[in-house]
């Protein structure tokens, strides 16, 4: 599905990550853990085309991705969430959501701002399809609420129905359960496994342990921008490597 | 949506009645201007209030929607229906070009750059004499005809502007209540939250750049037919400047604010010659005061004060 292959990304002499590389399976949730500083937001900022490598190749489905823009990795069904929810704060729950629907429709500036008969029809479509992922996040009450007044975790879930309504194939959460409380975070797991369960294929970048080893597939390490290890949840639990980095090596 | 339609209904039919009330002939010509920097500050709008870009340089697109427009009838006797939106092509191709690059800047570095393109071209307006007629004008532009009608008076010029106003009016607020208004609004509140769901931002940008500066050639078209003169002091920094204010006090993102705005401060400065020599210290004044109290802008803040007085009233009215 997504294949990491040596990613490399040095910002002005200091080593980001070194040869990365590493492959997930489609329809897999798949966890990136590490310490502070491992690399692993800086990895999904290559992968979701915010930055660009200094080396190495991304691919999607057997297609080299490496270097397009977010919005064209959009088309191709690749969508993300960000750490600190990026809202459009001046815009309502259910208009969130409907530019989430940008790519499945299609009518240009003249079109809808004449409101050819068209225009009209698609924007009933657009309306109706929000309205659906309103009511998978399970937010369909704060649908004409302006997001920028969310309550955290709303927003989260707001920020994870507006990446659904781009209709990916696959999704990558940095820091899902950040900021939320431990009620929320069960709550989250059980969404991101729907989502799973869906057909679409999940990335996730995540400190809380306990949400990572329960809902993830499989898990890659990173440590000091290198991949450390890689294995089911249970594999990683027993990992000598991995547990030295997170509590330090005892000599 | 109804509820959008019922205002443009209500705001159609006073502009239509306003000539009934205000039949005066001198107000009739500064409701004329009101019209032409609606237009204006709606196409501005659109980059500023809803895909939050700047422009300082506005007031050169007017000019040059002008100026084409002028020249062609006065000098080469072009029938005016075509001039216009010849012109409005030929800006629209410009500012297309000119915003792959300039749009790529934020903040105060395309209000730079916005800056330098205006003033361009008003340097252009004043030294191709040849053309322009330079600092002292282009004279003898002609009319629009309709059939046997000549929009030669203060009534008839009303009439002709407010019917394009409408419908950019129109035009602006269905747009806003779109697909396209929405990815527009999405890239003001966070750009790259917008390009990962697949929105073409730096596109968007160059494409309401364009729109934005084909309307203000086509207000520009619209007043050298009306006036059957210009020259390059109406279209400088200065301009540039007042249609920004005209933005702001209205309502930033608010098509009905634009006319507010423009209104405003159309009307002001007529109101106010009355006071002499202090009219631009209460101008100015009136201008800050706007600024600090209503930052929401005229359409969001005297909703606002009225709730608040009304509320106010009821309450003493209890004690």
């Amino acid at each position: 599905m997504l294949e990491i292959s040596r990613i490399t990304q040095i910002f002005g002499g200091v080593t980001a990550l070194e040869d990365v590389s590493f492959a997930v399976k489609k329809g897999n949730i798949t966890g990136v853990i590490g310490p502070n500083g491992a690399g692993k937001t800086t990895l999904f900022n290559i992968i979701t085309g915010i930055y660009t490598q200094t080396s190495g190749t991304v691919f999607l489905e057997g297609k080299d991705i490496s270097g397009l823009p977010p919005e064209k990795l959009a088309r191709k069904g690749l969508v993300r969430t960000f750490q600190n929810i990026e809202l459009f704060g001046q815009m309502t729950v259910r208009e969130n959501v409907m530019v989430g629907m940008h790519t499945k429709s299609s009518c240009g500036m003249l079109s809808c701002a004449l409101k050819t008969p068209w225009s009209v029809s698609e924007e009933h479509r657009i309306r109706e399809g929000a309205v659906r992922w309103l009511e998978f996040a399970g937010i369909t009450d704060l649908a004409d609420v302006t997001s920028g007044n969310l309550p955290f975790g709303k927003g989260r879930l707001l920020e994870i129905a507006r990446a659904l309504a781009v209709e990916p194939t696959i999704m990558l959460m940095d820091e899902p359960a950040a900021g939320l409380n431990s009620q929320e975070t069960l709550a989250l797991g059980l969404l991101i496994k729907q989502i799973r369960d869906m057909g679409i294929t999940v990335v996730l970048v995540e400190h809380d342990m306990e949400l990572v080893m329960d809902i993830c597939d499989r898990i890659v390490v990173l440590n000091l921008g290198r991949k450390l290890a890689e294995g089911t949840p249970r594999e990683i639990q027993e990992n000598t490597e991995v547990i030295a980095a997170y509590l330090g090596e005892d000599d | 949506m109804k509820r959008e339609l019922l205002k443009f209904g209500v705001f159609a039919i006073l502009v239509l009645l306003a000539p009934l009330l205000f039949s005066g002939g001198y107000l009739m010509n500064v409701l004329v201007f009101v019209g032409i920097n609606t237009m204006l500050a709606i196409g501005l709008n659109l980059l500023l209030g809803n895909a939050g870009q700047i422009s300082l340089g506005h007031a050169g697109f007017f000019g040059m929607g002008a100026y084409i427009s002028g020249i062609l009838t006065a000098t080469y006797a072009w029938n005016p229906w075509f001039a216009m939106p010849l012109a409005a092509v030929v800006v629209g191709l410009l500012a297309f070009l000119i915003g792959f690059p300039i749009l790529k800047l934020k903040g105060h570095y395309l209000a730079m750059a916005t800056l330098g393109l205006g003033i361009i071209v008003f340097i252009v307006f004043n030294e191709t004499v040849d053309l322009t007629g330079g600092p002292s004008g282009l004279s003898g532009i002609p009319n629009l005809t309709m059939g046997s009608v000549t929009f030669d008076s203060d009534v008839k010029n009303y009439y002709l502007i407010w019917g394009f106003t409408l419908m950019i009016v129109l035009f602006a607020v269905n747009l806003a209540n779109s697909r396209v208004g929405r990815a527009l609004r999405a890239v003001h509140d966070s750009e790259v939250a917008a390009k990962v769901l697949g929105v073409n931002t730096s596109l968007l940008k160059v494409q309401i750049f364009t729109l934005s500066a084909v309307i203000s050639s086509l207000a520009g078209s619209l007043y050298a037919h009306t006036m059957t003169f210009v020259a390059p002091a109406s279209f400088g920094f200065n301009f540039s400047v007042e249609l920004l204010t005209m933005v702001v006090i209205g309502g930033l993102g608010s098509v009905y604010g634009s006319f507010l705005g423009a209104a405003l401060l159309t009307l002001l400065p007529e109101f106010l010659r009355a006071a002499h020599d202090y009219d631009i210290i209460i101008y100015g004044g009136l201008l800050m005061l706007m600024v600090m109290f209503m930052p929401g802008g005229l359409v969001r803040g005297v909703p606002d004060l009225f709730r608040k007085l009304f509320r106010r009233g009821k309450e003493s009215g209890h004690a």
